[in-house]
């Protein structure tokens, strides 16, 4: 079966398929995905440790748990940790799985590169937490960033911050930022090459095209936050002085730059949620996606004008009338297309025969938090009103309800409907119910005051207060609400347990879904299909189980021809081993090599280590070399039945 | 109301909604008894930007109850009832343009009607640096403000004075980093930015200390720079910046004539508070930490954190720290009670 042949490389391409080296080495899309997701999740749990200890510090006033300095490094990497460690992989998580099952596909365009996404994830994300470790064994050394999420300059340069903390930070971001990058190339390649014969871009499922998008959004907008950490960290590194006043820096630059990305980012992180929904309404709904034209449409506009509102986080910044009334009206025409989506998916209800299963319970939490998100959004899209709310809990309402009410229900609710398609097993449906009732109560007990307390002028990242701004109650209220919100997560935890204890045994359509994923077995074998699925209409799998329905729908019908001939083509591209097996693609020590190479230059350049930074860059061209070198390897799978 | 009952029986989202809504009722009530709330509003800048708010706000009102309202009835109307016998397929629709074109045109035509009086209040708000109206220099420092008046040559600290019923024009600096200067009740925020000037303007309708807050996060003790605005009568205003611009008067008590030379470092230099602090109209002229000529005057010290009492000018003198981490003034453990009471004595008769 293998076919490992000589090879320039320095080490052989490995064949483990069960065991760690086989985690180590592995290309399967599958495989990464649930790393990811794993990988992600403990981190969430970190960050949620982190925003416990917040609520508790903040649960009545002058309390004095922690320090302050202790208190703006828990916020710091509390955002930090959520957004780029622990959401934004969890999506990637989804798009892993996914992508190549609803396009028809068996693996992304560039495994290896998949795989290296995956690694530089992992090591980056230990790299900026490893400033706890620094922290506890020196506090002088002022480890942990805490200078908040969005590193304003100046504050983070080195006459404001003497410590290590935006050293980790900038650093940190800089090597997460290269594994997003590749990511968000390997998917638009994917989506773009490897589509199953007949899938057009208006039939690919949903979740694909918010994958897209989201891709996009990344390839564009981490430019941004690249440059200005680079800029940032030669700053601090090599006196260089783009954000130094006294010699001619400019401050708010940093601000356009960071908000260039951020903006984009917070897309990032809602538009495959939104994707995520906009597959479990129509299953559990039985009924199609109501517009998927407009909302695939809503989707690209919504990720096209997220790069035209940036400086609706500076309104304060004394840009002046004309420029803060632009960005705010640019602002508020997102609320078109989003409230569009809002109305589809009602619509895709409607008529429609809706079963509250678990995951259509986070997703329905998800319209309704959602919407509430969406519409204190819309009132910060109003300068003057703006003045009043930015930089207060109101805000930190909003970003709660987009992303926890918004991202984590919709992840959730994702990991309740594909999990019989990930593990092979069925989650407890009853605890899942209690794990969403908790986790919704919990949730709106914990962030509904936020909104209160930002209209009673509590301001944002504060690390006390004092009795007597009437913030008490609601202070006390939503610290209750983590307790709950908490109890919801450990649920999760305890069904995640007792669920994998069971034996694999799901059948491949238990939910009688729409998209292609649920065409093949439930795991997926490695090479995902025998045959390349052929599609000939939107939601191809409904229509092949339903028949009679399909003329009714009169729908994405046509040119049978064409795809008969490209079926024909991909039978001759899937056989070129010589026969009619499936080549798979080899696994590899390089992802993770040159990952680990990349990272350890990182520490180099933070401690100024010589022999840490040669170590780097050593492993960076080992990596290299085996990676260009290591040749084809990979296997060919011969199934039975899998050709006709 | 059958309907509510039953959607509350099907453990439903109605619940937690009525929960929440009845509490937002609450939340903003009484606002004049919140120091730091817009909504109790004492200025024509504040209250144009809290009349949007409010506008924008009973918009948001609306719309999230219609949703929630619609999304209820859906999934309610729409469930599944469980019949087992019923293996009908719902009619699969695709979609219907004419209402997809409904509710794009719908939310365009909310926004225009907010989007006006947006546009309106950006700039009606917006600072006229009218050169009759008062001037002041408000310069960010970590972690506490300078107010400067270039007209009236008067430099003052934490506690901005002003004349009730005039426009205020005001100049925004940093010393350090980036700081945002807010008096809920009067105006929304401004940063203060290096390198930069900022302005924003407003008017004190009634007199009243109000509270005011940095709001850009600027490091180690944030949340401690606060300060406030005293608006006095016209006539106070007059008679305060005659007597600031007189300078301070000497002390006659022997205890405070002693606090003074601890102050000045003329006997011994275990205080020499006049490194960093500036007292008008004596030698001390520092310049790194609060102008101190009234700060006997004022209602808190360490930048409208702590009333201003004996007891927390004491605390404050020995151990900054402890009330203010990461704040830049030197602790001062060697001064003996006697010479720290001496002290505080002196300052307290700075009026």
């Amino acid at each position: 079966m293998a076919t490992a042949a000589k090879t320039l490389g320095f080490i052989p391409r490995p064949t483990a398929e069960t065991g760690f080296v086989s985690w180590l080495t592995t290309v399967d899309h599958k495989r990464i995905g649930i790393m990811y997701g794993v990988t992600a999740f403990l981190f969430f749990l970190f960050g949620g440790l982190e925003a416990f200890m917040i609520r508790l510090q903040l649960m009545k006033p002058n309390l004095d748990l922690v320090t302050a300095d202790t208190f703006n490094a828990l916020f710091t990497m509390h955002a930090t940790t959520m957004i780029f460690l622990a959401i934004m992989p969890m999506l990637a998580a989804f798009m892993n799985f996914l992508l190549p099952l609803q396009i028809g596909a068996r693996d992304v365009a560039f495994p290896r590169l998949n795989a290296f996404s995956y690694w530089s994830y992992l090591f980056g994300g230990l790299f900026i937490n490893t400033s706890w470790l620094l922290q506890v064994m020196d506090p002088t050394r002022r480890a942990v960033p805490d200078s908040g999420w969005f590193g304003y300059a100046n504050l983070t340069t080195v006459n404001f911050s003497g410590g290590m903390g935006p050293d980790f930070w900038t650093i940190g971001l800089l090597l997460l930022g290269i594994g997003t990058l590749v990511s968000g190339f390997n998917f638009i390649t994917t989506i773009l090459n490897m589509r199953a014969p007949g899938m057009s871009l208006m039939k690919m499922p949903i979740f694909s095209w918010t994958t897209l998008v989201t891709s996009v959004l990344v390839i564009f907008s981490f430019p941004a936050i690249t440059v200005a950490l680079l800029m940032l960290m030669f700053d601090r590194q090599f006196e260089a002085n783009f954000f130094n006043v006294a010699a001619g820096g400019n401050v708010v630059f940093w601000q356009h730059l960071f908000w260039t990305f951020g903006h984009p980012e917070v897309y990032i992180l809602i538009l495959p949620a939104m994707g995520i929904v906009s597959e479990i309404l129509p299953t559990y709904s039985r009924k199609p996606l109501f517009g998927y034209s407009v909302m695939v449409f809503s989707t690209a506009l919504i990720g096209f004008m997220g790069f035209t509102v940036w400086s609706h986080h500076m309104f304060a910044v004394g840009m002046g009338p004309v420029v803060n009334t632009i960005f705010g009206l640019t602002t508020m025409a997102i609320a078109i297309p989003t409230g569009v989506k809002i109305f589809n998916w009602l619509s895709t209800m409607w008529g429609g025969r809706v079963k509250f299963t678990s995951a259509m319970l986070f997703a329905l939490g998800f319209i309704m938090c959602f919407t509430i998100g969406g519409l204190s959004g819309f009132m910060h899209a109003l300068p003057p009103s703006n003045a009043q709310q930015t930089d207060t809990y109101f805000i930190v309402a909003h970003i709660h309800y987009v992303l926890i009410g918004g991202s984590i229900f919709a992840i959730f609710g994702g990991i309740y409907h594909w999990f019989p398609k990930i593990f092979g097993r069925l989650m407890d449906e009853k605890l899942g119910k209690w794990n969403f009732w908790l986790m919704f109560a919990g949730f709106n007990l914990f962030a509904f005051p936020f909104h209160f307390l930002g209209l009673m002028g509590m301001p944002r990242r504060i690390y006390t207060y004092d009795a007597g701004f009437g913030w008490e109650l609601w202070n006390m209220v939503s610290t209750i609400g983590v307790w709950v919100l908490t109890l919801g997560i450990l649920l999760f935890i305890w069904n995640f347990v007792q669920t994998m204890r069971k034996p694999v045994g799901t059948a491949a359509d238990p939910w009688d879904a729409r998209t292609t994923e649920w065409t093949t077995s439930s795991p997926p074998p490695a090479y995902n299909f025998k045959e390349v699925p052929v599609i000939s209409v939107r939601d191809d799998f409904w229509y092949k189980k339903y028949p009679e329905k399909e003329h009714a729908a009169g729908h994405g019908r046509g040119k049978a021809q064409t795809i008969a001939h490209a079926a024909g083509a991909v039978h001759e591209a899937a056989g070129h081993g010589g026969g009619h097996g499936i080549h798979m693609p080899g696994q590899s020590y390089m992802p993770a090599l040159l990952a680990l190479g990349i990272t350890l230059l990182g520490y180099g350049l933070l401690f100024s280590n010589m022999v840490t930074t040669v170590i780097g860059v050593v492993g960076i061209f080992a990596g290299m070399f085996g990676w260009a070198f290591e040749g084809d390897g990979g296997t060919v799978i011969e199934v039975a039945g899998g050709d006709d | 109301m059958r309907l509510i009952r039953r959607l509350i029986r099907n453990r439903s989202l109605g619940l937690g909604l009525l929960a929440l809504t009845g509490a937002a009722l609450t939340g903003c009530a009484k606002a004049s008894e919140l120091p730091q709330s817009p909504f109790d509003t004492a200025g024509p800048v504040a209250r144009a930007q809290t009349d949007l708010l409010t506008l924008s706000l009973w918009f948001s009102l609306g719309i999230g109850a219609f949703v929630t309202l619609a999304l209820l009835f859906v999934v309610f109307r729409y469930r599944d009832k469980g019949n087992a016998n019923d293996k009908s397929v719902p009619k699969q629709i695709h979609g219907n343009h004419k209402l997809e074109i409904a509710w794009t045109l719908i939310p365009i035509i909310i926004l225009g009607i907010v989007g006006v009086p947006t546009v309106q209040t950006a700039f009606a708000t917006k600072a006229t640096q009218d050169p009759n109206d008062l001037h002041v220099i408000a310069i960010g420092h970590q972690w506490w403000w300078e107010f400067q008046y270039p007209q009236l040559g008067i430099t003052t600290a934490n506690e901005l004075y002003i004349p009730v019923d005039k426009d205020v024009q005001i100049t925004l600096e940093s010393a350090d980093v980036i700081h945002s200067f807010w008096v809920p009740k009067l105006a929304g925020k401004m940063d203060v930015i290096p390198g930069r000037k900022n302005h924003m303007q407003f008017k004190a309708e009634r007199i009243e200390e109000f509270y005011g807050q940095c709001a850009e996060f600027c490091g180690t003790s944030h949340a401690n720079m606060k300060f406030r605005v005293q608006a006095i009568s016209q006539a106070d205003f007059a008679a305060w910046t005659t007597a600031r611009k007189a300078g301070a008067a000497t002390p006659t008590d022997p205890d405070a004539i002693a606090g003074m030379n601890l102050f000045m470092g003329a006997t011994t230099s275990k205080a020499n508070c006049i490194i960093c602090h500036t007292v008008d109209g004596t030698k001390a002229q520092g310049k790194v930490g609060p102008n101190l000529t009234n700060v006997g005057a004022r209602t808190t010290i360490a930048a409208g954190l702590i009333e201003n009492t004996e007891e927390h000018l004491k605390q404050w003198i020995r151990n900054p720290q402890s009330l203010k981490p990461g704040n830049k003034m030197a602790a001062h453990p060697n001064l003996s009670d006697q010479e720290l009471e001496q002290i505080v004595k002196y300052l307290q008769g700075l009026k």
